[in-house]
């Protein structure tokens, strides 16, 4: 009996030992669970013999399947999973998305309300893609209805419109992203205010804000007027689209870099626009000396976009 | 002290020695003979077939290749749902299928280089990388498909527009104009259509149901790109 009562004396100094040497560990660890209760959490702790070790015990424990978890969440970038969670989307998501930027509205954060933070690779790569050959297979059609109506024009499938289109889309679709990013970054670290979007986000803003161009396969009608104002429709839904997106980012920054920011960005997006269009869907061929009475309204300032070959010279 | 003699597990001895204790002195090697013959009836075939690949005539090889890409052009043309071009998978008929594309739609070296079709190399790079980079998107998407599985069914399934490029040049040696036209669209048209249900009914089922789209799309991309590239074929 007294051996008894020495060793329930010896375990509670142990347990005060204890909560005396890591008072750190036991009290924030209750004080987390349960926010108000600190001070009767740690006596409960100190009165349990066996609380306070088995606390610590679970702490560490809890501690060490954070990590694992935090570790498992993060797979290195050498990894084929860390790709995959980029690929982590439905259909219904993806379509869900496109619908998302074909219809912006001012209040309607595209990144915060359709990505919900998940952004994906699927869309902007698929849509980039898509684009390329479809611009290179529309600027074919234009070539072949203008021959149709005017035969002395030479047809010849033109592959290397092809190659021309996919670079120029893709650069367009990740290296602007990126100077963006990059841009957004410095002011962060400037300025210190909410967080910008991160990398893969602004790439998925570009890329699924090109979705509206896809259906420009409507510039083949040869109505200039038509042409112009699909050009504009279209240039005008993604620009806004963009617009809406950045400007939360942008507005606690000054007004100066916030207007020139946009201003830049929307002045891009109208490049390419335009460039697509006289590169693509110009029917005037270059051996063509004369050209037929109903492609001269088109705009000749070929100097324009700087994808145009050499051997395009204007007329 | 007395033998151990009695067997081990004999209970009735009064005797308070330790049970087993002689079980040490027992040895089995002289009086029980382990040994004996261990025949596998399967290992003798084995071997036989193992002799046979190597010592059996290069035509028998190439023929067995032969064979078993005629098979599988025979499971595109018709395509049910059969696991053999899966399970079976080989690379040598997408690259025959692929050449053969690419040699018909090259344009000639007359051509100013600017304006034409694509080169040979082209084509191929289109196709082989095409290829690549759909099955990777269909496994980075989640499927449970081998990357040289979805290569072989992807390759494969070229098969219907590589018949349609030869129907087409066919024709195109008949005179040039809308008849004509018509009847390569529709010739290329039905060929891809055919391409596209042939890959699905392989490739569809790999996918979970709610990416199947998603997995598809792009396959429907590449066979549209090279049914343009066929459609818009003009010889020199």
């Amino acid at each position: 009996m007294a051996s008894a009562d020495e060793l329930t004396f010896h375990e509670f100094e142990e347990a005060t030992n204890l909560l005396a040497d890591t008072p750190d560990a036991a009290t924030t660890s209750r004080s987390d669970q349960l926010t108000p209760q600190g001070h009767v959490a740690v006596a409960v702790g100190s009165g349990g013999s066996y609380g306070a070790e088995d606390e610590v015990e679970e702490e560490s424990d809890k501690a060490a399947l954070l990590q694992e978890q935090q570790q498992q969440q993060q797979p290195g970038f050498w990894t084929f999973s860390y790709y995959q969670s980029f690929f982590d989307v439905d259909t219904s998501q993806v379509l869900d998305r496109i619908k998302g930027s074909l219809l912006p509205r001012p209040g309607h954060n595209f990144v915060r309300h359709h990505l919900r933070n998940r952004p994906d690779l699927y869309g902007p790569f698929w849509i980039c893609a898509t684009l390329a050959f479809v611009l290179a297979v529309t600027g074919n059609l234009t070539l072949v209805l203008a021959q149709r109506r005017d035969p002395s024009i030479h047809y010849s499938p033109q592959f290397h419109k092809v190659t021309v289109a996919g670079i120029s889309i893709y650069c367009y679709a990740w290296l602007v992203p990126l100077a963006l990013w990059g841009f957004l970054r410095w002011r962060k670290g400037v300025q210190e205010r909410m967080g910008p979007y991160t990398f893969l986000e602004t790439v998925c803003i570009y890329g699924y804000s090109l979705f509206v161009f896809i259906p420009m396969v409507l510039w083949l009608i040869p109505v200039p007027w038509l042409q112009w104002l699909f050009g504009a429709l279209a240039l005008g839904l993604s620009a806004a689209g963009l617009v809406f997106t950045l400007w939360p980012v942008v507005r606690e920054d000054t007004r100066l870099v916030a207007t020139v920011l946009l201003s830049v960005v929307v002045l891009l997006h109208a490049l390419l626009a335009m460039g697509c269009k006289l590169y693509f869907f110009q029917s005037l061929p270059p051996e063509n000396v004369a050209p037929p009475p109903q492609i001269t309204s088109l705009p000749s300032n070929i100097a324009l976009s700087p994808t145009l070959p050499q051997s395009l010279a204007p007329s | 002290m007395a033998e151990a003699e009695e067997s081990p597990g004999d209970p009735g001895t009064a005797s308070p020695r330790p049970l087993f204790a002689g079980l040490s002195d027992i040895s089995i090697s002289q009086d029980i003979p382990v040994e004996g013959e261990i025949t596998i009836p399967m290992r003798s075939r084995i071997r036989e077939f193992d002799s046979s690949t190597l010592n059996e005539s290069v035509r028998n090889t190439i023929m067995r290749d032969l064979k078993a890409v005629g098979k599988k052009f025979m499971h595109v043309l018709y395509p049910r749902k059969s696991n053999t071009l899966l399970r079976d998978w080989d690379l040598w008929g997408p690259l025959i299928l692929c050449v053969t594309l690419a040699l018909m739609l090259q344009r000639d070296s007359a051509d100013s280089e600017k304006d034409g079709g694509p080169q040979f190399a082209e084509v191929f790079v289109i196709v082989r990388f095409g290829a690549v980079t759909i099955t990777l998107n269909s496994k980075l998407l989640g499927g449970n498909i081998s990357f040289f599985q979805s290569l072989c069914v992807l390759g494969y399934c070229i098969l219907p527009l590589t018949v349609a490029m030869l129907i087409c040049r066919l024709v195109l040696l008949a005179d040039p104009g809308p008849v004509n036209f018509m009847v390569r669209l529709f010739v290329v048209i039905v060929m891809f259509a055919w391409s596209i249900v042939a890959s699905t009914a392989f490739l569809a089922d790999s996918q979970p149901p709610n990416r199947r789209a998603l997995a598809v799309y792009p396959v429907f991309l590449f066979y549209f790109v090279i049914s343009w590239m066929i459609l818009t074929f003009t010889p020199q």
